[in-house]
């Protein structure tokens, strides 16, 4: 019964919850939510991040705090907090591992029971969004995390694909498993598509180019925009950059700002 | 065959030893609650059974949150004590172990299989001579492709017979790329037979299994297990020169099974595929301990999506930038080879759409030359496996 009344408390501060999926992996869902809480935050907002990829951790390194670890207080677990003014703060298993090549071999119950305390136990205090960064799949930290979620009543999901059909494919299925959990699909970004030659300024679809607003057609649900394959962005990541503040005239800007002010509106829509 | 019948399939085997134990209707609560009243922890190392609902494995948590209190335990110790786990080699003996009250427990083994489990996996694959697996720490990092390459490229040559098994049962792409969508399995006296694409290529993937291609197979990791289980066990594989084994990202239930299932059957190695940014090698690095942990050899790394040519201007662009030396400074590290790079190509997704071998539709350019290096490296490297084998013996 404790329990229940601590889980309230650390999340009852939470204003909004979003999920970002895909059924493929390395489509840039980490990409998509490291970006949206750098634009949030830069529309004045209080952001969390939850990494629930338990075998492949990708938000530490892209904020470059992989190197702090998680204290505990009264309330729970502290975040990590990647500024002074606390506007952004992370949670992952990243930073509860001894050596950061560590392997966490792990099957589904010892996945879901972290995810369970991560949804309970982490002190979050006030924030305006709480986005979830998962790792490919519908399987056990999905439907765990949807479950343990459920209660607060997340304000949806993002999809995010990459064009060509192979991943298309998985974010059908992911589709299915929204409708089945009854999770709102908040839109679907299609990432990666088309790549601007620096030195010629050629437009070369690498991944092809399309699939993900098709699915959006296709399905009946908001396409938010398609992000194109920017190698400014990659970079940015891989040095932790805040990319939304450095790099205002790259190619990957104006979509992702985009897609920023769609979610804004969105939860602005739901509270009124 | 398809889900439906696999799962009915499996309501009519239900009737299991452990049956009494339990007042719950699915054999994966059974072994739950067995393990429990034996109290032991390791219910999810051998829980294979499948539940006979649906493909949606939503509601099942009560199980699955006793098996969780368990874990709560453990979990508090091995992040905090460093208990190392009970799939390490050092469980129950390292430091931390000194008394734990399943000490005695993790030290007997509680990863290992179950010694008649693996001898019946080892008849079924007694046909097979080679067995390679495709790993990779990081998702949408070519795995597939190259599993699908790999396979194409060893058919090439007739008197081999190829086999390819997709264990990705969330994200299955094995049939798309090597255009078998809408294909089905077929039931024979000797059990399930792959989908061939040539005579001596055959395929098995869950994707077979499914009805439509909204079907979401929406699983917790023990049914995964248990169609994994079925697809080593119930095809008939026949003889089989390589079998090449696709698998998701990441270092959990499918790998830990399949290496778990093959352990009777001697796996040659793996592949492991990563991209040359950091975010990528995070991962990969994770997947290479993962091999330590389960002394699964590596064969080497492949880096694919390395630069991008452009075909206008023919100036190379990082894509994905090498930013901490890419795989090479990670292999030297780590003390593992590099089998090749692959660049970026276009082409190479289009093929993969269609369902074609990239290999033969584009013979000619440098992904293409630089994928058949690798593909002979790993012939090379099974070859030299099977020699000292039979030198052992
Ligand atoms: N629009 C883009 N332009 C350039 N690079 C990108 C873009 N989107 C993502 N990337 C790069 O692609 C890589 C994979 O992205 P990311 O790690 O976000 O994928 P993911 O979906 O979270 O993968 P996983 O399933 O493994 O967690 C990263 O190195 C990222 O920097
Ligand atoms: N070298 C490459 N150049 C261009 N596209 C590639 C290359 N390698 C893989 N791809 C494409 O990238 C996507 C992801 O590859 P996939 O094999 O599905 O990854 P994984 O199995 O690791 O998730 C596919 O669409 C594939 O066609
Ligand atoms: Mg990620
Ligand atoms: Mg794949
Ligand atoms: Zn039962
Ligand atoms: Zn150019």
């Amino acid at each position: 019964m404790e329990e229940v009344v601590a889980e309230r408390s650390n999340l009852g501060g939470v204003r909004h919850i979003l999920l970002v999926l895909s059924g493929k992996g390395g489509v840039g869902k980490s990409t998509i939510s490291t970006e949206l809480a750098l634009s949030l935050r830069h529309s004045g907002k209080k952001v969390g991040i939850l990494d629930v990829d338990l075998c492949g951790p990708s938000i530490p390194r892209m904020f470059k705090v992989q190197d702090n670890d998680v204290h505990q207080c009264d309330a729970g677990w502290v975040p990590v907090f990647v500024d002074q003014e606390k506007s952004i703060s992370l949670m992952s298993i990243g930073f509860l591992l001894e050596k950061p090549d560590d392997a966490v071999v792990w099957r589904g119950p010892k996945k879901n029971a972290l995810i369970k305390q991560f949804v309970a136990d982490v002190a979050w205090g006030e924030l305006d969004f709480l986005i979830v960064d998962t790792p490919p799949g519908t399987s056990d930290e999905h439907i765990s995390t949807v479950e343990a979620l459920r209660p607060y009543k997340p304000l949806g999901a993002i999809l995010v694909t990459t064009p060509q059909a192979v991943s298309v494919g998985d974010v059908r299925r992911e589709l299915t498993f929204c409708k089945k959990t009854g999770l709102r699909v908040l839109g679907i970004v299609e990432n990666m598509s088309g790549f601007v030659c620096p030195h010629c300024s050629e437009c070369t679809n690498i991944f092809s180019k399309g699939g993900g607003e098709e699915l959006a057609k296709h399905a009946g649900v908001p396409f938010l925009g398609s992000v194109p394959l920017d190698p400014q962005l990659s970079q940015s990541l891989e040095e932790g950059r805040d990319f939304i503040q450095e790099f205002p005239k790259s190619s990957a800007f104006p979509a992702l700002t985009r897609i920023a002010q769609q979610i804004l509106d969105g939860a602005l829509q739901r509270s009124s | 065959m398809n889900l439906k019948m696999f799962l009915k399939e499996h309501r009519q085997k239900k009737p299991r030893v452990f049956q009494d134990a339990c007042k719950i209707s699915c054999t994966m609560k059974c072994e739950t609650r067995r393990e429990k009243q034996g109290s032991q922890m390791r219910a999810w190392c051998h829980s294979s059974c499948v539940c006979p609902d649906d493909s949606t494995d939503i509601n099942h948590d009560a199980a699955d949150i006793f098996v969780e209190e368990i874990f709560r335990e453990e979990l508090r110790r091995e992040l905090t004590l460093n208990c190392p786990g009970t799939s390490s080699a050092q469980a129950g003996r390292a430091a931390a172990c000194q008394g734990c009250p399943n000490q005695k427990l993790c030290a007997a083994g509680a990863a290992a299989t179950d010694p008649a489990e693996a001898a019946e996996l080892r008849e079924r694959l007694r046909g097979v001579k080679h067995i390679v697996v495709v790993l990779s720490g990081k998702g949408g990092v070519g795995k597939s492709t190259f599993s699908a390459l790999l396979a194409h490229g060893l058919a090439a040559d007739e008197s081999k017979q190829v086999a390819l098994l997709d264990i990705d049962i969330c994200g299955p792409s094995i049939p798309k790329m090597m255009g078998l969508e809408g294909e089905q399995v077929h039931q024979s006296g000797s059990g399930w037979s792959p989908v061939y694409v040539e005579e001596n290529l055959g395929v098995m993937s869950v994707g077979f299994l499914l009805s439509s291609p909204d079907d979401a197979v929406i699983w917790r990791g023990p049914k995964k297990n248990g169609l994994i289980k079925q697809f080593l066990r119930d095809v008939d594989w026949g003889e089989v020169d390589y079998l090449i084994v696709d698998t998701p990202p990441g270092t959990s239930d499918e790998h830990l099974s399949i290496v778990q299932y093959l352990s009777a059957s001697n796996i040659d190695g793996a592949v492991i595929i990563t991209t040359p940014q950091e975010v990528s090698l995070q991962d990969v690095r994770k997947e290479i301990n993962f091999c330590h942990k389960v002394k699964l050899p590596i064969i080497g790394v492949v880096e694919n999506m390395s630069g991008f040519v452009c075909p206008n201007c023919k100036k190379e662009s990082q894509i994905f930038p090498p930013t901490t030396g890419g795989a090479e400074k990670m292999c030297q590290n780590l003390n593992v080879s590099l089998l090749g790079k692959v660049p970026l190509d276009p082409q190479i997704g289009k093929s993969c759409d269609k369902g074609q071998s990239f290999l033969s539709e584009v013979p000619e350019s440098p992904a293409t030359s630089s994928y058949r290096n690798i593909i002979q490296r790993v012939q090379e490297y099974c070859d030299q496996h099977h020699f000292q084998e039979e030198k052992i013996i």
